[in-house]
């Protein structure tokens, strides 16, 4: 009897560290969205996190069995947390993207692992009284699909990133596609309505569902282009989320549920939200190819006039107001701290130095701010486009660096233009502008940027980081 | 149509979590400013790791090599959801520190 008691009190405190734990989650989610209380707010859910995995190790049982194979599971826990520890602190801060995409995809994996152990053990008796159908078998089947879809999406997101995987853009891609979705929802209703004593003769038909999953996870992302790729990862992190509330149902979890729920939604909201940063619609991106492998829109040309770095340094140095647009061949170059370096001189000789960031500047939306304030750049001199446009035109110098579709003129006059619509920062109203590129190439979206030809731009061609070293000795020389 | 009804009876206090939860992921993520998406992202992230409870679950009931292997591995993949999605956002966030 005491020890019945001793039981079930353990079941309600960890109950109560749920509770909290869910509690630390939203709280944390809140403060996230919040300049000043962000990193508390993540703090704050990591210690949420602490307290569930515990709370579940020591308290947690399943029909009176505690959990077994605790040694075992220290182990994982201390093997996960060293390698995690280490590719977090150690990758730089360029490959961050690619990084979310990755430990997303972990997230993901182990959803699916879950619901592929779980499947076969399936109690006969809900079978006999309940038939295959029933909320439990859907949870575990809804599990494996969206977290396999989770773990091979982010997979090859994580590999289009970092560069070694291209993108795959056939017209038929997304009857493909949606053909396969069809095949995985039909293998869903084909387990579901099975007339079996037990789970486990129905294994190799889990494991058919597993490799369709991966196929669809890799065909969902093949086609997408690299531009996008940052509403993708966003779009699998609520997936995964899904996969982690489904583990929740499975186990009756209210700390996995409403976790996995609140991620859910919240990656929901914020892919919405990437997308409208970018003027497009959420299934523009899905099935939409981007870029269209680049329908020749050279038409128009006209001549480059290059800059001398004198001449640059001039220019600044005389200037009232300069504006930098930063983009990823700034940051590829790791030439954020050189960067400040010159807006700090340019300050000193009292010019006003203003950075315009567009929301999907570098590889996903407010990557720039966090590569610039890596930078020691001050929060004050980051503007956004929105905000900067209207000044744009009492702006001496524009400073293009590394960027080029964020100031492609084609978003607003070209309408067969695949970045039409997207809001843009309208250097082009500027009196000056000089543009630092390594070469003529196309930006990520591969399509020509007619800013370059305009009569008001000068180009600076060579790696960011050693041309801006130059500009700044040249600005010192003056 | 039984069925669907005892499904929701049955279900019911959970259903009431889901939809709340929906609510409240939308209500708490709207207004967050541009600059904030990939650390909030990379925050909710690693939030989902929570699926890490359900591979110590797993792993905590495993009997046999084949399961041990298995739930081992989850276990592994859903720590580094965690640890790396938490260390990661927090290194995103230390660079926002106010400058004075």
């Amino acid at each position: 009897m005491d020890q019945l008691s001793q039981i079930s009190n353990g079941i309600s405190i960890l109950e109560i560290t749920y509770v909290i734990a869910s509690v630390l989650f939203i709280l944390g989610l809140k403060m996230l969205s919040h300049p000043l209380t962000a990193r508390r707010g993540n703090i704050l859910a990591a210690f949420g996190m602490v307290f569930a995995i515990i709370a579940t190790i020591v308290l947690h049982r399943k029909d009176g069995e505690p959990i077994g194979n605790i040694l075992w599971i220290l182990i994982a826990i201390a093997i996960g947390t060293v390698i995690g520890w280490i590719i977090a602190k150690k990758v730089k801060m360029t490959a961050m993207p690619q990084l979310v995409s990755f430990f997303n995809g972990m997230g993901g994996a182990a959803a699916a692992l879950i619901s592929m152990m779980e499947f076969p053990h399936v109690s006969p008796d809900l079978i006999a009284e309940q038939g295959m159908s029933n909320g439990h078998v859907l949870a575990i089947l809804l599990g494996l699909m969206i977290g396999t879809i989770s773990w091979a999406g982010s997979m090859i997101a994580f590999g289009k990133l970092d560069g070694w995987i291209g993108d795959m853009r056939i017209k038929a891609m997304k009857y493909v596609n949606l053909t396969i979705l069809a095949v995985l929802i039909g293998l869903i209703i084909f387990l579901m309505t099975r007339d079996v004593q037990t789970t486990t003769e129905l294994m190799p038909i889990i494991y058919l569902m597993f490799a369709v999953s991966v196929i669809y996870g890799v065909l969902f992302v093949m086609p997408i282009g690299g531009a996008d790729m940052p509403v993708v990862i966003s779009l699998l992190n609520s997936f995964t989320g899904v996969a982690a509330a489904m583990g929740g149902f499975l186990y009756n979890n209210q700390a996995m549920l409403t976790g996995g729920i609140l991620v859910g939604s919240a990656g929901t909201i914020l892919t919405v939200l990437m997308c409208k940063a970018m003027n497009r619609s959420l299934l523009n991106v899905i099935v939409g190819v981007f870029g269209g492998g680049g329908e020749a829109n050279v038409v128009g040309g006209g001549t480059i006039k290059e800059i001398s770095l004198t001449d640059a340094a001039v220019l600044l140095s005389y200037s009232k107001k300069v504006v930098i647009v930063p983009g990823y061949g700034l940051a590829v170059a790791q030439a954020q701290h050189i960067c400040h370096e010159l807006d700090k001189l340019l300050e000193e000789k009292g010019v006003e130095v203003k950075y315009a960031i567009h929301p999907v500047a570098g590889r996903m939306p407010g990557h720039m701010n966090v590569l610039l304030a890596e930078a020691d750049v001050p929060y004050e001199q980051l503007i956004e486009s929105d905000e900067i446009n209207p000044d744009l035109p009492n702006t001496d110098v524009v400073i293009v660096i590394g960027a080029n579709d964020v100031v492609n003129p084609a978003a607003e006059d070209d309408p067969s233009s695949p970045i039409y619509g997207m809001p843009i920062i309208k250097a082009r109203n500027a009196k000056n502008i000089i543009v630092m590129k390594r070469g003529m190439g196309k930006g990520y979206a591969a399509i020509e940027n007619m800013l370059f030809f305009n009569n008001k731009t000068r180009m600076l061609f060579g790696d960011a980081k050693s041309t801006l070293q130059n500009l700044v000795n040249e600005v010192k020389s003056l | 149509m039984d069925n669907i009804l005892g499904f929701f009876l049955q279900h019911r206090e959970t259903i009431f979590i889901v939809i709340l939860s929906i609510f409240l992921g939308i209500e708490v993520i709207s207004h967050v400013p541009a600059i904030l998406h990939t650390p909030l992202m990379s925050g909710a992230n690693a939030i989902h790791g929570v699926v890490i409870i359900g591979a110590i679950i797993v792993m905590g009931h495993a009997d046999t090599t084949g399961s041990m292997v298995l739930g081992f591995l989850a276990v592994v993949l859903g720590t580094l959801n965690v640890v790396g999605g938490f260390v990661v956002t927090d290194r995103m966030l230390e660079m926002f520190k106010k400058k004075k």
